[in-house]
């Protein structure tokens, strides 16, 4: 199989490999072989990911930890891989490779060919920075890397322009607000580095546990510094996690961007923040400082996911987009996954943890599916589906059943992630968050078939132009997702493994 | 004999292959409608091949597969659940037959999708009767909602997809907000102690949880209520809206879903859940569900008055049809062993007597196009067949000797005889017993007028303009079939009586 020197290698390499290979798209500056490059990148990042997930959950800790250039703790950089991060991780990978493989048509389509070289290489890196940011385990070198995923993602939204300029406006929007976020985690990381005189995560954990045990005491330490601090850190990630009301700059950025690109940011991107979000609140700060201290930032959390489930989903109803349902029904997904994280059981960060892949899975797919019908019928209004359940049985099929996983019917993977999340409200208590996440489910009943009800009920217009189900590799990634979401709604025993494993490490249960 | 397990595999998944040879046959409708038929017949061999087993005491299971931890798709065949297998995969091949006619007859579109979803139901049907555990209930609780939504919004027009939504708009508000807040509510009680289990046990599974304090009895109450209005299937007033609404589904699909299959299941999982996980003894130590028997009579009476003046034929039919469930409902509400009995000897009863009736109504529709009871006058003299049929199916709706309607009400009344301690005292049995009376009255009050329309008026003069016949012969074969089983159940009803006793002793 693999060689050991080269398998002990895995967590560096699932980093460098794109970054190398997309400078090398860019600078070699050919037309045809950036896709290629990009699709071989994603593919070992891929099989590196998978076999680092594996061989965590195999370790009998729970931990896989590389150091960079062999630097000790917490000198150098360490990449440290638990459940939590190795899910994710595999998250990003497998999204990235499907929608790569959807991409090659798709942006052809939308992007001018003199730039697609260009277009991959930005592809590229805005996986460096996502994978990069998953993995490691020091907190400056997370900043530098959310940095990278960024300016790539607002590059990427602006390629949409060639459809619709509207996209330069939403990337400038995601632009300010996505660096206004990104300067509140800088900050916020300073303030923790202020305290503890360390940037690896771990490192900052034991040194903040040691100055949390004079909080009972009447000389407190830094406890001002470390909760404003958390706070910069807290609000800075919610804008890059769409937490409600932070949630502006996404809808416009889903929907003008191009169809790939919303395909790869719904699926990984908001994603990549809920995984910031929990690590620092579980892993760094700690909860008993994060919700137990002076602010109950869990309580702030469940009312905004609240907010996000009920409001999101709403506007979703009231959007006439397809793209634009999806982005809010994104809204109210990423207000599950909050909730989640916010009872503070293990049920409930189960659900969020699941949640994070499960909804990748029907999310990316669902936007494949539009990019299907936006790569035949130039746009993805509403009554632009009218009747074409007829005419793409098997893309309108894939976001049919996408759209059932949205909704929490049983046998989708998003009714895995509602079992867990419902239980794990009832435990802590949150009754009225367990009505509001079925509410939510009703609510995306409506907006999803409000959709099904256009594509399979509706007539198609007089003289509108005949069209075809889409090339086989833009098929192919859909439904291996879709199918994916599916398989893991019949059997999510894999998945519950892990993210249980993910929610017992972050809760300190011994394995 | 086949081994059960093969049985039980056979009979849920037989429909699932089933369905993917008649999409495969699109091209030719002699071929789909083979597959049709004897897949029907085969399923129901393979259901009727578990009963000698059954009343023996045995109990077949099989396990498919862990979803999550701890949570299995599984199955067990138990009585109750063996009776409403029984009934709805029996009465599936007249239906079968009667489709045949109706869609042929009547030149309805998309044919091939409506002979896909329909076994798809039966197999969610099958796998409801059959489910081991709460989870299993509830997951093919909903592919039986999504499978029979196609067919309900079968003609595609305005009408039908409004319907539609109202259709999936409450079954699946019921199910979601009530039924799996419950079911997940008594996951959260398992880590607690509060339930023994998700899965059905004789007896229920809070009866320690309660005894032990791990649950309290206004949780228990509220989860009970939850279950009964989460199983909106069961159409018990004030969720009853989507039944009428789903009549603008062709004939068969009312005749045999929405009088047979699906709303048999919801008052199948009613009974199901009050005996195997609430418990009939648990709810009356513990003074829960009493308002059940008042939510129940009401359903009763107003939908028979709400019948009373309906024109539409199928409207009247579905009203009858919201009325008949709750006395299924009312059964389960008394709490008493033998009140249970006559609740699963009315899922039965009620069964062939209304599917009997919707096949006639649609035979009417298919010769003659009437929909309205208004245009039925003198009907019986060109279709002796539909209206003799349509005759027997009002009796038994009724409850007169010698249908098989009148069976069930004996075993009702005796029930409510029985009842004697309920916790409401003597005021409870009263109210039942005046509901049960009323309501017969109502009920022919409704019918029989339609009866003496059909055959003792004249065809009017714009009629006599338009000579028909009978309907086709697989629609008046397909009727003639479940007028004289229900007839003739009356005489002979050994297997479902014999069942319904074995679910009344594993009540007692």
């Amino acid at each position: 199989m693999i060689p050991d020197q080269l398998q002990h290698q895995i967590p560096a390499l699932i980093v460098l490999t794109p970054l190398v290979l997309g400078l090398i798209t860019a600078l070699i500056g050919r037309r045809g072989l950036g896709w290629w490059i990009a699709m071989l990148a994603s593919l070992l990042v891929f099989a590196g990911s998978i076999q680092l997930l594996i061989d965590v959950m195999h370790s009998g800790t729970y931990t896989v930890s590389y150091l960079m250039g062999n630097w000790p703790v917490p000198y150098g950089i360490e990449y440290r891989i638990d459940p939590l991060n190795g899910g994710v991780l595999c998250t990003v990978a497998l999204i990235s490779a499907a929608v790569t493989l959807f991409a090659r048509r798709s942006v052809a389509s939308e992007v001018s060919r003199d730039r697609l070289h260009f277009f991959y290489a930005v592809w590229l890196f805005c996986q460096t920075g996502l994978l990069g940011i998953t993995i490691t385990g020091d907190a400056f070198n997370l900043y530098v890397l959310l940095e990278i995923s960024s300016l790539a993602t607002y590059t990427l939204v602006a390629m949409g322009k060639g459809r619709d300029r509207r996209a330069l406006t939403a990337a400038i929007n995601y632009l300010v607000l996505g660096t206004i976020g990104a300067s509140f985690i800088l900050l916020g990381i300073g303030f923790l580095y202020m305290v503890t005189g360390t940037l690896n995560m771990m490192d900052m954990a034991e040194r903040l546990d040691a100055i949390y045990i004079t909080w009972g005491t009447a000389e407190p330490q830094y406890q001002k510094t470390v909760l404003t601090g958390f706070a910069f850190l807290f609000v800075g990630v919610s804008l890059k996690l769409a937490l409600f009301p932070l949630h502006t700059w996404l809808p416009n950025a889903y929907t003008y961007a191009p169809a790939a690109v919303s395909a790869l940011l719904a699926a990984t991107a908001t994603k990549v923040g809920a995984y910031i979000s929990i690590r620092f609140i579980y892993t760094i700060v700690g909860t008993d400082a994060a919700f137990r201290g002076a602010i109950p930032t869990h309580v702030f959390i469940m009312v905004s996911a609240g907010m996000a489930i009920l409001l999101g989903s709403y506007l979703a109803i009231k959007q006439d987009n397809v793209k634009k349902i999806l982005a809010y029904s994104s809204i109210a997904q990423i207000g599950y996954i909050a909730l989640g994280f916010a009872l503070d059981n293990k049920n409930g960060l189960t659900a969020a943890v699941i949640h994070i892949f499960n909804h990748a899975l029907t999310k990316g797919g669902m936007f494949m599916a539009l990019g299907v019908v936006a790569y035949r019928l130039g746009n993805t209004r509403l009554q632009d589906l009218r009747g074409l359940g007829r005419k793409l049985p098997v893309s309108m099929g894939a976001f049919t059943a996408g759209g059932l996983g949205l909704i929490g019917v049983p046998l989708t993977a998003g009714f895995v992630s509602k079992w867990y999340l419902v239980t794990g409200a009832i435990e802590a208590g949150r009754y009225e968050m367990a009505a509001i996440v079925l509410v939510g489910s009703l609510l995306a009943v409506v907006y999803v078939w409000r959709v099904v009800e256009t594509i399979y009920f509706g007539k198609r217009d007089e003289g509108a132009p005949n069209v075809q189900e889409a090339p086989i590799t833009m098929l192919v990634p859909m439904l291996l997702l879709i199918g994916a979401s599916i398989y893991f709604g019949v059997d999510a025993n894999t998945t519950s493994w892990i993210a249980e494993a993910a929610a017992e490490t972050l809760l300190g249960v011994q394995p | 004999m086949i081994p059960p397990e093969m049985a039980i595999t056979l009979a849920l998944g037989l429909p699932i292959l089933g369905a993917l040879l008649i999409a495969m046959s699109r091209g030719v409708p002699n071929l789909r409608e083979t597959f049709t038929l004897l897949t029907a017949v085969a399923t129901f061999g393979f259901v009727a091949s578990l009963y000698p087993a059954v009343i023996n005491g045995a109990q077949p299971t099989l396990d498919l597969w862990q979803v999550l931890p701890g949570v299995k798709l599984s199955f067990r065949v138990e009585p109750l659940g063996m009776v409403y297998a029984l009934v709805a995969t029996l009465l599936w091949i007249p239906n079968s037959l009667y489709s045949i006619g109706y869609m042929r007859g009547n030149n309805e579109k998309h044919q091939t999708r409506f002979y896909v979803c329909f076994p798809l139901a039966i197999a969610s049907a099958v796998g409801i009767a059959f489910a081991e555990n709460l989870f299993t209930m509830f997951v093919f609780y909903e592919t039986l909602t999504l499978s029979t939504f196609p067919l309900v919004t079968h003609k595609g027009n305005t009408d039908a997809v409004k319907s539609g939504r109202i259709y999936l708009g409450i079954l699946l508000t019921t199910s979601v907000c009530f039924q799996l807040l419950a079911l997940l509510w008594i996951v959260a009680l398992q880590h607690t102690g509060g339930v023994s289990g998700l899965d059905f046990a004789s007896g229920g599974i809070f009866r320690e949880g309660l005894a032990a304090g791990a649950v309290t009895p206004a949780v228990f109450g509220l989860l009970f209520f939850l279950y009964i209005y989460g199983i909106g299937k069961a159409a018990l007033m004030p969720v009853h809206r989507w039944l009428p609404a789903a009549m603008v589904a062709p004939t068969p699909v009312s005749a045999f879903l929405h009088a047979v299959a699906v709303v048999k299941a919801g008052v199948f999982c009613v009974i199901k859940v009050t005996v195997y996980v609430f418990g009939v003894e648990t709810l009356r130590e513990y003074g829960q569900g009493g308002w059940l028997l008042y939510a129940a009579g009401a359903t009763i009476l107003i939908a028979s008055l709400i019948a009373m003046f309906q024109d539409n034929l199928k409207k009247r039919l579905a009203y009858s049809t919201i009325s008949q469930l709750s006395y299924v409902v009312l059964g389960v509400a008394l709490l008493t062993p033998i009140s249970i009995m006559a609740a699963t000897f009315h899922i039965v009863a009620h069964a062939f007597g209304k599917i009997t009736l919707f096949f006639a109504a649609g035979s009417i529709y298919t010769a003659a196009h009437k929909t309205q009871i208004s245009q039925l006058d003198g009907i019986g003299r060109r279709m002796p067949w539909t209206m003799g049929a349509f005759t027997i199916g009002t009796l038994s709706m009724i409850g007169v000797p010698p249908v098989v309607g009148f069976v069930s009400k004996w075993f009702l009344i005796n029930g409510v005889i029985e009842s004697g301690s309920l916790p409401g005292g003597h005021f409870d049995e009263v109210f039942a017993l005046v509901v049960i009376l009323f309501s017969t009255l109502l009920n022919a009050g409704y019918f029989l007028p339609i009866v003496y329309r059909a055959f003792f008026r004249t065809l009017s003069d714009e009629d006599l303009k338009h000579p028909h016949g009978e309907a086709p012969w697989a629609i008046v074969t397909a009727l003639t079939f479940t007028a004289t089983l229900t007839l003739f159940f009356f005489f002979w009803n050994q297997p479902a009586a014999t069942l319904a006793e074995l679910v009344r002793r594993a009540v007692g």
